[in-house]
């Protein structure tokens, strides 16, 4: 018996291997390697161990980003995915009308993220936004997200439902489709009410496809950047300063790389668990079929 | 209370989905529909259980009109296809579902769950979730939610299409236990012949969105009126012969003259396509009548207990079935030998003229 075996087979799983070695093991080790040195420029650098991550975990600007994003990622939520579903559950089934419906709730989507924050300063520009002229000038409402917090949390949270939500609704869509027209059938033979066949039927049927909008919409919310960049730029005041605003101001305008890596590993630990999380929970409601 | 359907036209745009469809189905009864895909079984159903309206005509429950009357509102269940029970519920809450939404008392479902339950065999599985089921499990469970409300019609959409030939089987054979014992109006749709033999009864027979015989299954199956029904209603397929009576005899293709004998002597002179069943055709010859007619042999088909050899005599394509394993080489000339006897006559029209007794 030959003692060393043909390994040729490795050489098909090397082009995945480089791959992943360059998006994402190398930068990876690249951030763990800046997290434990202080770096005063190329080649003048100290270990200095788990000072950065003691330093970013003190720091209370980042737990104001951290809570700033938590209320954010959660209003997302609370928001989008319910919002959604009544949208896909009022759009219409089939034929052209189905078609436009689809269409027009996309186009959200193909919109750049910087775009969509420019065209949410426009909007709600007091003095020519069509928004923001209506709410001061025809409500009589000083509306201004620019000078009030509140007032740039309502655009920020407008903004961020208005560009998501389309998602959630056709995923919710899809799922409601691929349900066999027997089992709204035979849930009006039972008797059951609109909203039984919404909860036993529908909703059971959407879970897997929901489960899907939950997660993308809790991971990207959570790493929102671009709009609220565009939009406010983190004010007024640091306001609408989300983590990965406070992030790139740490890491690029300060240049301080050792913390901003540090930032980093703990941004990237809190989505990975909270993903696990709710993907855990969202295993055990309402268990019944994955679509 | 028996049910009954006066004149009911269903069209979707051009096409006519159902035509002059006339129907009294008695209290009790035992009722297949027999007909190929797209014959208009389903949108009978549909129209019986109030699920859709009827273009045109009447519908009656004992003296009641319900033409129009909602589902909502009628006494029916319905099984399916496809396996459907609420997804997130229990078994026990699947079957309890129509109980709970009719306002009964929690003992009282109960007791009727577990009745039913007992009845299909899933009691030792009311706890689990359907997609925690076999595919067979989850139609018994969908089949225990029809049975449990105990309704006056109970409908079922090829119901076993989708089972594998075992479970097939098995819960065929229960079924027609549970059918002889309960009190309900049952229509059950197929499109094989064999199973709506199996569960007796009446049959239904559809093609085309009309009906084209009705009576007691067995009386149908030796009496189809049509060649139509008779096609719909053999499988496999019948084997026609086209053939000319004059002076006492028939003359099919060039190589066969038969003398007409029995219940075939009734037929005047003309042309007449003559039925025989494949069960009717032989290898060998088994009785002095038997006429013998020449074929090549172009294909068989073996399932084990059946061979089945599919031959051409003139331009007839006929289908022998033997009992058992038999090998016949393709291209080979056999002799099938076939007793008049047994012929259905059916004329120009293709109605039937004569049939055995």
């Amino acid at each position: 018996m030959e003692k060393w075996p043909d390994n040729k087979a490795w050489l098909l799983v090397l082009p995945v291997f480089v791959i992943v070695a360059f998006s994402a093991i190398i930068p990876l080790l690249t951030v763990i390697n800046y997290s434990v040195q202080d770096i005063f420029g190329p080649g003048q650098s100290v270990f200095v161990g788990v000072d950065w991550f003691r330093e970013m975990l003190q720091d209370y600007r980042l737990r104001e980003a951290l809570w700033r994003q938590f209320l954010f990622s959660g209003l997302v939520l609370i928001i989008e995915i319910p919002l959604g579903v009544l949208i896909a559950l009022a759009m219409p089934k089939r034929g052209w009308k189905a078609s436009a419906a689809l269409v027009t709730l996309a186009l959200p989507l193909l919109i750049p993220w910087n775009t969509i924050g420019t065209i949410w300063i426009i909007f709600t520009r007091p003095d020519i936004g069509l928004l923001g002229a209506v709410i001061n000038n025809l409500l009589g409402i000083p509306f201004d997200h620019t000078a009030s917090p509140l007032d740039a949390w309502i655009t920020v949270m407008l903004m961020e439902v208005w560009h998501w939500t389309p998602l959630v609704a056709l995923l919710a869509y899809s799922g409601l489709r691929a349900i066999p027209e027997a089992y709204y059938q035979a849930a009006r033979i039972d008797g059951a009410s609109a909203w039984s066949t919404f909860l036993y039927v529908q909703l059971p049927k959407m879970r897997g496809v929901l489960t899907i909008a939950f997660l993308l919409r809790f991971m990207d919310s959570f790493l929102i950047y671009a709009e609220p960049f565009v939009l406010t730029g983190g004010g007024p005041g640091n306001s609408t300063t989300f983590l990965s605003l406070y992030l790139v101001k740490i890491a690029l305008l300060q240049f301080d790389l050792g913390p901003g890596a540090a930032f980093s590993l703990i941004y990237f630990i809190i989505v990975l668990l909270f993903s696990f999380i709710f993907y855990q929970a969202l295993q055990r409601v309402g268990k019944g079929e994955t679509v | 209370m028996g049910l009954t359907l006066k004149d009911v036209d269903k069209v979707v745009g051009r096409e006519i989905y159902l035509k002059d469809i006339n129907l009294h189905l008695e209290p009790g009864s035992r009722n297949v529909i027999l007909g190929r895909t797209l014959a208009g079984k389903t949108t009978l159903l549909r129209i019986m259980a109030g699920l859709d309206r009827p273009g045109r005509g009447r519908i009656r429950v004992g003296e009641k009109d319900v033409t129009g009357v909602s589902v909502r509102k009628r006494n029916v269940a319905m099984v399916y296809q496809q396996f459907i029970n609420y997804p997130s519920l229990s078994v026990f809450n699947n079957i309890a579902s129509p109980l709970k939404l009719a306002g009964l008392k929690k003992d009282e479902i109960s007791r009727r769950v577990n009745e039913t339950a007992a009845m299909l065999h899933i009691e030792d599985l009311l706890d689990r979730l359907p997609a925690e089921l076999s595919g067979g499990q989850q139609q018994r469970v969908a089949i225990a939610r029809a049975l449990v409300r105990e309704t006056d019609l109970l409908l079922m959409d090829e119901p076993l299409v989708n089972l594998d030939y075992k479970l097939r089987e098995e819960l065929r054979i229960e079924l027609q236990e549970i059918f002889v014992r309960g009190r309900a109006i049952v229509v059950y749709t197929t499109t094989e012949p064999t199973e709506a033999l199996m569960l007796g009864g009446n049959v239904i027979v559809m093609d085309e969105g009309r009906i084209l015989q009705t009576g007691p299954t067995p009386e149908v199956y030796r009496h189809p009126a049509s060649i139509r029904v008779a096609e719909v209603f053999s499988d496999p397929p019948i084997n026609f012969l086209k053939g000319t009576v004059a002076s006492g005899s028939v003359q099919i293709g060039e190589r066969m003259t038969i003398p007409l004998l029995g219940h075939l002597r009734a037929l005047g002179d003309g042309a007449y396509t003559f039925g025989a069943r494949s069960n009717h055709l032989f290898l060998t010859p088994n009785n002095e009548d038997d006429v013998k007619i020449p074929a090549r042999v172009e294909l068989t088909e073996i399932n084990g207990s059946e061979t089945f050899i599919h031959a051409r005599y003139d331009d007839f394509r006929l289908v022998v079935q033997e009992k058992g394993v038999r090998h016949v080489a393709i291209g080979s000339d056999i002799d099938i030998y076939v007793n008049p006897a047994g012929f259905f006559a059916y004329d120009a029209d293709g109605i039937l003229a004569a049939a055995p007794a």
